[in-house]
């Protein structure tokens, strides 16, 4: 029989080649957020009270912007709503644990945590799916915090010339990349990244280019899903 | 460019977005018995808001890097992005990724 504890250091383990990629952006995200303006306090608190990495980068980028509130709000909600496919995903798993557990499970849910957890429960039914869980959640967050706050540490210092405001663009593209599965989600990609350079480009007021460009591209998806181009 | 927003507002941003993704994430871990399944067209659309949404931030920052549309050779950018691209696309990794991009980027800055 696994123990609880067993299976908690199996999802910290699971994670652990994931932080490469966790640290690096976490670093970034520290970096940008008093690039723009912000403190170390405020790095720690986007880290601590989101906790979603690809939402806090557009959200600090959009505040030195001084893009309106509600376009900041709402840009970080349309770039989260790819964690409503994971809650559904692994809401069966998750049925039985207590209204406290779900909050912390539902506080954890990333990327990286939701993916390496899928998978383990597809392999093993025996796994204490919730300890597993943590273990991968908890690790992942922990990193996630030292990381952003070494990165505000680091980031008044950092020479402008270099450029380190070029790492944000790059941690987005490293994640989009990996969801080009058909042509259906090629569609999305290039229809709405060319309608977010064209909103830039012409000017639109108000920092609208990823609300748009998720709006139209989700539809440009749905469009060749729906003519049968989703090979 | 620093942040127009005052402490206090950027600290209502972040109160907002955080308690905003949490409903998110709990959605369906939640609802679970009464909503056992995402609707068909909703699952649909969701599954492309990733590669749209990603696109939307990596696009304008290569291909109009300061707000006009830079697409040529001297754009170091788009170069450097391109390259990067080649790297999340053979390695699936953030930091290769990241080194590669920003490696090149210097390389046109400053030997180039």
């Amino acid at each position: 029989m696994p123990t609880v504890s067993s299976d908690l250091l199996d999802g910290v383990r699971a994670a652990g080649p994931l932080q490469l990629g966790i640290a690096p952006f976490g670093l970034v995200a520290g970096v940008a957020a008093v690039e723009q303006g912000l403190s170390v306090a405020h790095a720690l608190g986007f880290s601590s009270l989101v906790f979603a990495g690809a939402s806090q980068l557009a959200m600090i980028e959009l505040l030195g912007a001084d893009a309106p509130l509600a376009i900041v709000v709402g840009t970080a909600v349309v770039i989260n709503l790819r964690t409503m496919m994971y809650s559904a995903s692994i809401a069966p798993y998750f049925r039985d644990l207590t209204a406290r557990a779900k909050a912390l499970a539902s506080y954890l849910l990333t990327d990286q945590a939701y993916a390496v957890s899928i998978a383990r429960y597809g392999r093993d039914g025996e796994t204490d799916r919730f300890a597993y869980y943590v273990g991968a959640g908890a690790s992942l967050w922990f990193v996630w915090q030292v990381t952003t706050v070494a990165g505000a540490l680091l980031g008044s210092g950092l020479p402008p010339e270099w450029g380190f405001d070029f790492a944000a663009p790059l941690v987005f593209l490293a994640l989009l990349v990996p969801t080009l599965k058909d042509r259906a989600s090629g569609a999305s990609c290039l229809v709405g990244g060319l309608v977010a350079t064209g909103v830039v480009v012409a000017g639109v007021p108000f920092h609208l280019d990823i609300i748009v460009a998720a709006v139209v591209g989700v539809l440009a998806g749905l469009g060749v899903e729906s003519l049968g181009g989703d090979a | 460019m620093p942040t127009g927003y005052d402490s206090a507002t950027v600290w209502l941003v972040i109160a907002l977005a955080g308690v905003l993704t949490f409903a998110i994430r709990g959605s369906f871990i939640y609802l679970f018995g009464r909503i056992d399944d995402v609707p068909p067209t909703v699952e649909s659309a969701l599954e492309y808001v990733p590669a749209a949404v990603f696109a939307a931030l990596v696009f304008p920052a290569l291909l109009a890097p300061s707000g006009d549309l830079a697409v040529s050779v001297g754009n170091d950018k788009l170069v450097a992005g391109a390259l990067a691209a080649l790297a999340a696309w053979y390695t699936e990794r953030v930091l290769a990724t990241i080194l590669v991009g920003m490696g090149a980027l210097w390389v046109l800055r400053f030997v180039v």
